[in-house]
């Protein structure tokens, strides 16, 4: 008879990580069997930015500087928030498909479950990013902070978009099928990309919904990006905590976001896959 | 080691909402033996299992498994099982090889051993030719034999099987049998479930019949069959007479059903040589000419309208488990 061994935490822990690294192996096959599962990443960051800039460039006047050198920060922060919504559509499909059940009789953490799909939307978030970033580049944006200004805006925005991931797992976990997780995380998502920084400047938005877009983490981190990549920052002018602190704004809202969503989304798997 | 049963239940019982899915289960189920749980869609067959594999927690009740408490200690149970649910629990965008190896590696098996046992249990069920492509091409029946295989990745002491053959062809259905069998001759334990009298019948050591979640007759084939009586012979005549019961009296071991307004006569029979002609000579002799006889001996198929007033194979029209199942 199979005796119940007592497992060393390290063991544990090395074995957690083994399944996370697996599920997200799966994942990312996943995405090579179906690119189109990541156009949100791939496809719409070229279309975004290029229809951004070139239509809303046209109309737009941005102080101390060009639409187009303002609206890149803008751009990554828009795509790769937008872009959380696989994590919705990809936890609930998990959830609907026959291999959850797989799942909940083996031995494994069904933690697991959820840092996997995180894990593959953060790379799926870092090539968002990128791409955002190349067709900058190739449009004419420039930064001015060179490569270091670059990769810690990244950084910061990679951070921002796992946060977002783990808010979307919520919702993906919270609806009964994969079209509503489209549907309910475009409700969430899009109020909170565009009610921000992102595309325009604060200062041209209604009286009362300027609060709003001020304390919006995307706000922040569109903020943050400008300030590390060395481009036109609006905000900066703006007299209040959040635009002048957009770095550690950005990084307080994504430690915060994740310290709420986290045990959220946890305790809906284990609802949902204990009845 | 002790003899305690390897699978045991206790007053099982799940309620979803008004809907009670199993409202009293208990069973055994001795180790290298396979008990077929016998029962109509909507039974509570699927239920139960859900229960015994940690997937559902029972309202009230016990059960342990390989001694493992399943609502105490679940991680520890899901250790030693294999699953086979009614649905395909697969990938459909891996391979059927990443699909074993993503098992493996969930079970915890070493990448080496992982790939090795894959590659075994592929030639195993006949899946190698297809063992790379995606499982999404995957008729029915390799679903099922690739499900099969993957609950068996980790060399699982406990199998269960829920309805593994519904759906599949006749051809594969056999095959599937072949494959259970060779199993339990292994010394694996498995409970099986399924709507099928003749696969009970074929498969398994012990039966438990299950009907509105409730346990109504268990033992073994030959039990359950003799519980309803032996055999019976059935007699169809040329002109209905219900006289003719009279005649056939004599020759049965119990009391003369007449059906069909007296054109068929059944009876329980001790059967013996010559007794099918002494029928016929007996009914001729008193004027009543016989069209047909024919010995029947009891199925499950008897067993189960014994037991519970409706065939097994048909629905009981309330809620299937399909739909109470919840994912």
């Amino acid at each position: 008879m199979a005796a119940t061994t007592v497992t060393p935490r390290s063991h544990r822990t090395s074995t957690w990580w083994r399944h996370v690294a697996a599920l997200t192996r799966r994942n990312l096959v996943h995405v090579r069997r179906e690119p189109a599962q990541l156009s949100d990443a791939t496809v719409q960051p070229v279309l975004f930015t290029v229809l951004f800039v070139y239509i809303f460039g046209a109309a737009m006047v941005i102080p101390n500087g060009t639409y187009k050198q303002f609206a890149i920060a803008g751009l990554v922060v828009f795509n790769i928030t937008t872009s959380t919504m696989g994590t919705a559509v990809g936890v609930s499909s998990d959830l609907k498909s026959g291999v959850i059940d797989r799942f909940r009789t083996l031995p494994m953490a069904r933690s697991s479950i959820l840092a996997g799909r995180t894990f593959s939307d953060l790379l799926a978030s870092i090539l968002c990013a990128t791409i955002v970033l190349i067709t900058g580049f190739v449009i004419g944006w420039r930064p001015d902070n060179g490569i270091p200004g670059v990769v810690a805006g990244l950084a910061i925005a990679v951070l921002f978009a796992y946060a977002m991931s783990w808010l979307m797992a919520c919702v993906g976990l919270s609806v009964s099928d994969p079209e509503s997780a489209q549907g309910i995380g475009l409700l969430v998502l899009f109020p909170i990309a565009f009610v921000s920084s992102a595309m325009v400047p604060t200062q041209g938005l209604p009286g009362w919904m300027q609060p709003i877009a001020e304390w919006n983490p995307v706000s922040a981190v569109a903020g943050a990006l400008r300030e590390l990549f060395g481009n036109p920052n609006p905000a900066a002018l703006r007299d209040n905590f959040p635009s002048q602190n957009p770095v550690l704004m950005a990084i307080l809202w994504s430690l915060a976001i994740m310290a709420v969503c986290i045990p959220i989304a946890r305790a809906r798997l284990k609802a949902r896959t204990v009845d | 080691m002790s003899t305690t049963p390897v699978i045991r239940a206790e007053g099982l019982r799940k309620t979803y909402g008004e809907q009670l899915a199993v409202a009293d289960v208990s069973l055994e189920v001795e180790r290298g033996q396979i008990l077929g749980v016998l029962g109509p869609n909507g039974a509570g067959k699927s239920t139960t299992v859900r229960m015994l594999t940690t997937m559902t927690r029972p309202d009230a009740g016990a059960a342990w498994v390989a001694g493992h408490d399943v609502i105490a200690d679940p991680q520890s149970v899901r250790r030693v099982i294999g699953v086979t649910g009614q649905d395909a629990t697969l990938d459909e965008l891996l391979t059927g090889r990443q699909n074993l190896e993503l098992v493996g590696t969930l079970s915890d098996m070493s990448r080496r051993d992982g790939r090795a046992r894959a590659a075994v249990l592929l030639d195993e069920f006949e899946l190698a030719f297809a063992a790379d492509r995606m499982v999404k091409t995957y008729s029915g029946g390799m679903r099922r034999r690739l499900d099969l295989a993957a609950s068996m990745m980790a060399h699982p002491p406990v199998l269960f099987l829920d309805e593994p053959t519904t759906g599949l062809d006749p051809t594969s259905r056999l095959r599937m049998w072949d494959v259970i069998r060779t199993l339990v001759a292994d010394g694996t334990t498995v409970l099986l479930t399924t709507q099928y009298l003749d696969e009970a019948d074929t498969l398994a050591d012990t039966i438990s019949v299950i009907d509105h979640g409730l346990v109504i007759a268990d033992g073994t084939a030959r039990e359950l069959k003799a519980s309803i009586g032996g055999e019976h012979l059935e007699v169809t005549l040329e002109q209905p007479d219900e006289r003719a019961a009279e005649a056939f009296a004599p020759l049965a071991s119990g009391v003369v059903q007449v059906m069909d307004g007296g054109r068929r006569l059944r009876a329980p029979v001790v059967p013996r040589q010559g007794l099918v002609t002494a029928v016929v000579r007996a009914l001729d002799d008193a004027g009543f000419a016989v069209d047909d006889i024919e010995m029947h001996h009891p199925s499950l198929d008897d067993v189960f309208f014994a037991l519970t007033g409706h065939a097994a194979e048909e629905p009981v029209g309330e809620a299937s488990d399909d739909e109470l199942v919840e994912v």
